[in-house]
């Protein structure tokens, strides 16, 4: 394994192994309540963030999470408050992430849209020593939450309206499990890319749903295909000098595409044992009497 | 039966988008009682159990849970709510235990789940006869057992007050029966109920009293109205009046 032998290549395979953790753990509730492109839309937002840490010289890591957190919080509030129809607003402050993030690293000193590259697409290889501390607080924070907090996550995921009569405080959730997937965002920023965030925060649970019926063996076959395909991405990156962040996206699809197909036949058989269960309870064809009588005539 | 009431809702006015809903609603439910909100589509009744439970914000009017202000109520380990059943399940899947057992969180601490909470998550599932489907998908499950499952999660916390919203609305008989079967055992027990209801159907026997609501007013409070005539027999035909002319009137087929 000549490949942990470099500095760079350990942190790189470090942060990949922890977003391939928290993305698809955090995912995992944005589409049990079917907002699966909520990463894609604080992605576009951190835009502005890394922008505003180039211009003001801080640090584009943390300044991301900052703006990425403010963005994911102000569309929550959008989302309840609910005055102006809730896409139109999602899509402003989408797109106007976009051009912020473009307007301030132009702005920056020496700041071109060739630095904004390696946010937007990843950029294993340049991970440095106080990126990898940064990623390491921001997973543990992700991880902390999204398996501490499962059963209540949960419960306001999949049935808002119950959740409050059981006493959660549904709104801290909401706001917690937004700004949650916005830390997750600016910890893979630097692996898989701004623009492809999403993928991971997705697909994996979609590729795991093709297997499962629980929602405990979704979570952990999503966090395992998410391990899976983002140290293979950066081992395959390192050998065949392909970009990381796309391998990982492109590797998340194939594992989907072959669950799919492996889950045909699964599904198959256990609608057969169900119907085995259940006999005679609806029988699985229409019947046709053979001889039809008078009573039979419908008048028109 | 004490006097102690449980739900109460005093000249209670609401609006949904700046539309009035409701217009000045009372109603109080006491300790062991089983009511029935009636009314035609729109009359409001569903508004009245969600500002009940907090989800409908109230423009003026007092509502009180167990004798508490509802603002600072806070013990919904004593309230079970069965919302209306909607179509949407969540987009990831599920099994049933783990539905039920999001019930159980108002009794447990920190959402850390103990042994007696899954003892009482399977006496849940036991109750509407769904211990058999208990590590099967909900979204694998019929619109009567999916319902039944809703009334289990309700149950998981052992409440003293039910609240149910159309609970037999789109449920198969066989569902009906054991849906009817289980609120008659929570009664008996001493649980009181509050239900939405389109008509009293399986239930009827159940109820102690009827609220009829029309256009955000309450109409009518008293015993449930009398069936009449061939809507007095149970399975009689539905003749809708927004059908088209000349439509064949559903047949239940139980009356022949």
């Amino acid at each position: 394994m000549e490949i942990l032998n470099y500095a760079f290549m350990q942190r790189a395979l470090l942060a990949a192994v922890l977003v391939g953790i928290t993305a698809p753990a955090i995912g995992i509730y944005l589409v049990q309540r079917r907002q699966a492109l909520m990463g894609d839309g604080i992605g576009h937002v951190a835009m502005t963030g890394v922008g505003l840490g180039f211009l003001l010289s801080w640090s584009p890591v943390w300044m991301a999470t900052l703006v990425s957190v403010l963005g994911a919080v102000l569309m929550e509030l959008i989302r309840w408050y609910g005055k102006t129809r809730g896409d139109i607003a999602l899509a402003m402050l989408f797109y106007g992430g976009m051009a912020g993030g473009v307007m301030f690293i132009n702005l920056a000193p020496g700041g071109s849209n060739a630095n904004l590259t390696s946010y937007l697409f990843g950029s294993l290889s340049t991970v440095s020593e106080s990126d990898v501390t940064a990623i390491c607080l921001l997973a543990a924070f992700v991880v902390l939450v999204t398996v501490g907090l499962r059963r209540q996550l949960f419960a306001v995921s999949q049935d808002e309206e119950f959740a409050r009569v059981t006493g959660l405080p549904v709104r801290a959730l909401n706001l917690l499990t937004a700004v949650t997937a916005a830390v997750t965002v600016t910890v893979a920023m630097r692996v898989v890319g701004l623009l492809l965030v999403s993928a991971l925060m997705v697909v994996p649970v979609a590729a795991a749903q093709q297997l499962t019926r629980s929602f405990a063996a979704t979570f952990a076959i999503a966090v395992a295909l998410g391990v899976g395909a983002t140290t293979g991405g950066t081992v395959t990156s390192y050998y065949q000098d392909v970009p990381p962040g796309a391998t990982i996206v492109l590797l998340t699809i194939g594992a989907f595409i072959a669950l799919s197909v492996l889950a045909a036949p699964l599904a198959r058989r256990r609608a057969r044992a169900l119907a085995a269960a259940q006999p005679a309870a609806d029988p699985a064809e229409c019947k046709i009497p053979a001889t039809r009588g008078a009573a039979d005539e419908v008048g028109v | 039966m004490s006097d102690e009431s449980v739900i109460s809702l005093r000249g209670v006015r609401a609006e949904l988008g700046s539309r009035p809903v409701l217009r000045g609603i009372d109603l109080t439910v006491r300790r062991g009682q089983v009511v029935a909100l009636l009314g035609a589509n729109g009359s409001g009744k569903s508004t009245a159990v969600r500002t009940v439970i907090g989800q409908v914000p109230v423009t003026d009017g007092e509502i009180e849970l167990f004798g508490t202000p509802r603002r600072r109520f806070r013990d919904w380990a004593r309230v079970g709510y069965v919302p209306q059943r909607t179509t949407a399940a969540g987009g990831v899947p599920a099994t049933v235990t783990e539905v039920v057992s999001s019930g159980r969180l108002s009794r447990a601490r920190f959402g850390v789940l103990r042994k007696a909470d899954h003892e009482a998550v399977r006496r849940a599932l036991d109750l509407v006869g769904m211990a058999d489907r208990a590590k099967d998908s909900v979204n694998a499950l019929s619109g009567g057992q999916h319902q039944r499952v809703l009334i289990a999660r309700a149950l998981a916390a052992e409440p003293d007050l039910l609240i149910m919203d159309e609970p037999m609305a789109g449920v198969d008989l066989a569902s009906q029966e054991v849906l009817a079967e289980t609120l008659r055992g929570q009664v008996a027990a001493g649980t009181t109920v509050l239900l939405v209801l389109h008509e009293l159907g399986p239930l009827e026997p159940l109820i102690d009293r009827a609220v009829v609501l029309r256009d955000g007013c309450v109409l009518h409070d008293g015993p449930p109205p009398e069936a009449v005539g061939q809507h007095a027999l149970p399975g009689h035909d539905h003749v809708h009046p927004h059908a088209p002319a000349g439509a064949e009137p559903i047949r239940t087929g139980l009356l022949s």
